[in-house]
C-alpha cells in the first residue's frame, strides 16, 4: 500500500499519500486488491480497530453511537496523527500520536469549520517549536486525566473525536491543503453563538446595529488599551457607520478575543472576519470544506500559540464532555442546553452535529455565569478553580501571556471573584438539587433523537434564554471588591443545577404534556428573577463602593493640583 | 516633498502631521502652523456662507519660495493643510481637491470610532496608510 499510494516514492505521507492509502487499506478490508484503481469503487470506510492508539480506545464507545460515520473518524483520526507527525517531523522531532488529535481543537459544529481548525489545529501544532513538545506532553498528560480534572486537558482525545466524528466523511477528500492552514482568525460556530448571544444582550434585534457608544462600552470591559480597541474598531468597521452589525460585531469580538490570547492584530481585517464572509457563513453553517487558502497571518510566537490552542481545544473539549460523559452528572445543564442550541444551529441532518453544537451552546452558557464577564482572565480563574472543565468560546488562558496586563488581570480576577462570590450570601441556596445522573441519562438519550429535540429545545431556548440574559448581566460590571473565591465554586453549581433542572428536566420528558413544560419554565423563570434580582442588588452595592472610590480620588487630585500650583514657581512680575 | 496636518477648533492644536521626506521636517511644520493664520483669516473672511461645501477648499494659501500651501477646513472648523513641492508641477488644483477629500473621509471614518475622543491625537492605523499612500502617488 505504501508503495502504491505513492509515499516511497516521496518518502513522506503527504496528505495525498495518505488518504489514498486510507482508500487502499479500505479495499483491502473489503477484499479488492491492492491497486490504484481499487479507491475508485464505492468503498466502506477503513477500520482501524487493531490499532492501539488511546484515541481509538475513547472512541470505541461513542463510534458505536454513531454508526458508520465513526469508521471514518478514526480513518481521519489516524490522518491527524500521521499527518501530524509527518509534518512534526519536519518541524519537531518529538510529536506524540496523540497531540494532534487534540489540537484539531474547538468547534465540530458545522462541516466547514471542522476542517478550519483541524487545520490550523494542526498548523498550529506544527508551528509549536520551541513549546511544541511540552504541549503534546500536557496534553497527553491530560488525556489520561479522568473528567474530574479542572481543565481542558482530559477532553482534548474526546473533544477531537466527536470533533472528527462530526468530520468524518467530509475530511476523506484530499483537499486537504485548505485544512492546514493556520487560522486564528476564522469564527468557530461555538464562539459565534457566543458573539450572538452577546449581540443579543446588547440589542436584541439581530438585524439592526450596535451603536458605537454602546460598543465601546462593551468593549472597553474586555481591559484592552483604547488604542487597540480603537484598531480593532477600525478592523471591523467595514462601513465606516459608527455601528456595528452582527457580523462586524462577531469580527470585532472574534478580534479582541484573539487579542487577548496573544495574537498581534492585524493590519487589514483577515478575510475570514469580513462581513460578507460571516454573513454567508451564519446563513450557510454547512459547508464543503474545501475553503479558502490560509492568508498570512503569521502566528506570533509558541507561547500565544500554545494558549490560543488550548483555549481553541478547551472548547473542543467542551463538546466531548457532553457526548462522552453523558453519565457524568458534572454536564447535566450542558446538555439540556445542548437541545436549546439544537435549535440553533441550523444542520439538520447530523444528530451528532446538533448534539455537539449543543453541548458547546450549553458550554457556553454554562460557562458565563460563571466567567462573569467576557474578559478572558475572570474565565480562566474560574477555570483554575477547577469547577469545569471545559473553557467558554472567549479563549481563556492558562497564563497571563502578557505581563504587562498581569495586574489587571490580577485585579480582575479578584473583582470577578468577588462578583461571584458577592452573589451567593443573598440568595439562600433554594435551588433543587442537582438533578440525578437518571436524568442527564435521559437527556442524553433525548438528544440523540433530533425530533423529539425540537420540543424540549424550545422550552429549553425560552430558559435558556432567559438564563443567558439573568448572567450576561452581572459579566457587564467587573468588580473591584476584593473577597474570598471559594464561593464561587458554590454559586456555579447553584447556577448550573438550576438550569439544568429547569432545562434538562423538559428535556427529560418530551412527552410530557405542554403544561407541564410551561410550569418549569415559570419556575426557571422565577429563579432567573431572583438571580436578576440578587445581581441588581450586588451591582448597586458595587456601584455605590465605587462611586465612592472615585470621590476619594477626585478629593486626592484636587489636593495635589494645589499643591502643585503652590510649588509652581510665581511668575508673574 | 509633502506635508499634511490636520488641526482641530479651537486652539488649533494638531492632531495629526506627516510629512514626506522627513528630513527637514521642522520647517515644515513652522510653515504649517503659520499658514493656520491664513486659514483662519479665510474663514472669517467667508462670514456666513461657511456651509457650502465649495467653501471647504481653500485652495492655495500662499506660495512661498519652493513650495506652495493649500488649505481645507471643514464644516467643524478641523483644517487641513497641505504643503507641496513647487517643483511637483504635475499636482493639479483638482489633484489636491481629491486628496482632501480622501483626507476627510478618512477623518469621518476616524471620528466614526467610539474610541475616538474627538482632540485627540490621531493614531489610526488605517488612517496612516491612508495617508502613506497617497503621499507614494505625489512624490
Amino acid at each position: 500500500i505504501t508503495e502504491v499510494c505513492g509515499a516511497k516514492r516521496v518518502g513522506y505521507f503527504g496528505p495525498a499519500q495518505f488518504y489514498i492509502a486510507l482508500k487502499l487499506i479500505a479495499a483491502a478490508q473489503s477484499g479488492f486488491p491492492v491497486r490504484i484503481e481499487s479507491i475508485k469503487n464505492e468503498l466502506p470506510l477503513p477500520r482501524f480497530m487493531a490499532l492501539k492508539n488511546d484515541s481509538e480506545v475513547r472512541y470505541g464507545t461513542p463510534a458505536e453511537l454513531h454508526g458508520v460515520k465513526f469508521q471514518v473518524p478514526h480513518a481521519t483520526l489516524e490522518k491527524n496523527s500521521y499527518k501530524r507527525t509527518d509534518e512534526g517531523e519536519k518541524q519537531e522531532p518529538k510529536s506524540p500520536p496523540m497531540s494532534p488529535i487534540c489540537s484539531p481543537p474547538a468547534s465540530p459544529s458545522t462541516y466547514q469549520r471542522i476542517p478550519l481548525s483541524y487545520g490550523y489545529g494542526k498548523s498550529r501544532s506544527g508551528l509549536e517549536q520551541q513549546h511544541g513538545a511540552p504541549y503534546e506532553i500536557r496534553h497527553s498528560t491530560h488525556q489520561q486525566d479522568g473528567p474530574s480534572s479542572g481543565n481542558y486537558g482530559a477532553k482534548p482525545a474526546l473533544s477531537c473525536s466527536t470533533l472528527n466524528r462530526s468530520l468524518s466523511a467530509e475530511r476523506e477528500q484530499p483537499d486537504s491543503s485548505a485544512h492546514y492552514s493556520d487560522d486564528p482568525w476564522r469564527i468557530t460556530e461555538e464562539q459565534r453563538d457566543y458573539y450572538i448571544n452577546q449581540f443579543r444582550s446588547l440589542q436584541p434585534d439581530l438585524n439592526s446595529f450596535i451603536s458605537g457608544s454602546v460598543a465601546k462600552n462593551f468593549f472597553t470591559k474586555s481591559k484592552l488599551p483604547i488604542p487597540e480597541l480603537s484598531h480593532i474598531w477600525e478592523l471591523s468597521d467595514v462601513d465606516c457607520d459608527g455601528a456595528l452589525t452582527l457580523p462586524e460585531f462577531c469580527a470585532a469580538f472574534h478580534l479582541v478575543v484573539a487579542r487577548k490570547n496573544g495574537y498581534q492584530l492585524p493590519e487589514t481585517l483577515p478575510e475570514t472576519l469580513l462581513p460578507e464572509y460571516l454573513q454567508a457563513a451564519s446563513l450557510k453553517p454547512m459547508r464543503d470544506c474545501a475553503l479558502f487558502d490560509s492568508y498570512s497571518e503569521s502566528l506570533p510566537g509558541g507561547q500565544p500559540t500554545r494558549d490560543f490552542s488550548r483555549t481553541e481545544k478547551a472548547s473542543a473539549e467542551e463538546v466531548p464532555d457532553n457526548s462522552a460523559l453523558l453519565q457524568d452528572g458534572k454536564k447535566e445543564d450542558k446538555q439540556a442546553l445542548k437541545v436549546s442550541t439544537a435549535l440553533k444551529m441550523i444542520p439538520k441532518e447530523f444528530q451528532h452535529l446538533t448534539v455537539k453544537t449543543a453541548a458547546q451552546e450549553s458550554n457556553a452558557l454554562k460557562a458565563r455565569p460563571r466567567s462573569r464577564s467576557y474578559s478572558s482572565t475572570s474565565i480562566e480563574d474560574a477555570m483554575k478553580k477547577g469547577e469545569e472543565p471545559p473553557t467558554p468560546p472567549p479563549r481563556p488562558q492558562k497564563s497571563h501571556s502578557r505581563a504587562s496586563s498581569l495586574d489587571l488581570n490580577k485585579i480582575f480576577q479578584q473583582n470577578t471573584q468577588a462578583v461571584r462570590s458577592g452573589w451567593l450570601p443573598p440568595p439562600p441556596p433554594a435551588l433543587p438539587p442537582r438533578p440525578s445522573v437518571s436524568q442527564t441519562e435521559q437527556v442524553s438519550e433525548v438528544e440523540l433523537h433530533p425530533q423529539m429535540n425540537r420540543p424540549p429545545s424550545q422550552a429549553e431556548e425560552n430558559s435558556s434564554a432567559k438564563k443567558e440574559v439573568v448572567l450576561a448581566q452581572p459579566p457587564s460590571k467587573p468588580a473591584r471588591r476584593k473577597l474570598r473565591t471559594e464561593t464561587q465554586g458554590l454559586e456555579t453549581p447553584e447556577l448550573s443545577p438550576t438550569i439544568n433542572v429547569t432545562s434538562s428536566l423538559p428535556a427529560v420528558k418530551p412527552h410530557l404534556p405542554v403544561q407541564k413544560q410551561s410550569t418549569k419554565q415559570k419556575r426557571a423563570i422565577q429563579t432567573a428573577i431572583r438571580k436578576n434580582k440578587e445581581a441588581n442588588a450586588v451591582l448597586a452595592r458595587l456601584n455605590s463602593e465605587l462611586q465612592q472610590q472615585l470621590k476619594e480620588v477626585h478629593k486626592e487630585r484636587i489636593a495635589l493640583e494645589t499643591q502643585l500650583e503652590q510649588l509652581r514657581p510665581v511668575t508673574v512680575l | 516633498v509633502l506635508v499634511s496636518l490636520i488641526c482641530s477648533p479651537p486652539q488649533n492644536y494638531p492632531l495629526y502631521i506627516r510629512s514626506v521626506p522627513t528630513e527637514n521636517e521642522l520647517k515644515f511644520h513652522y510653515t504649517v502652523h503659520t499658514s493656520l493664520d491664513v486659514v483662519d483669516e479665510k474663514i472669517s473672511a467667508m462670514g456666513k456662507a461657511l456651509v457650502d461645501q465649495r467653501e471647504l477648499y481653500l485652495g492655495l494659501l500662499y506660495p512661498t519660495e519652493d513650495y506652495k500651501v493649500y488649505g481645507y477646513v471643514t464644516n467643524s472648523k478641523v483644517k487641513f493643510v497641505m504643503v507641496v513641492d513647487s517643483s511637483n508641477t504635475a499636482l493639479r488644483d483638482n489633484e489636491i481637491r481629491s486628496m482632501f477629500r480622501k483626507l476627510h473621509n478618512s477623518y469621518t471614518d476616524i471620528m466614526c470610532n467610539p474610541f475616538y475622543n474627538p482632540g485627540d491625537r490621531i493614531h489610526s492605523r488605517a488612517f496612516d496608510n491612508m495617508v502613506n499612500s497617497m503621499m507614494m502617488q505625489v512624490c
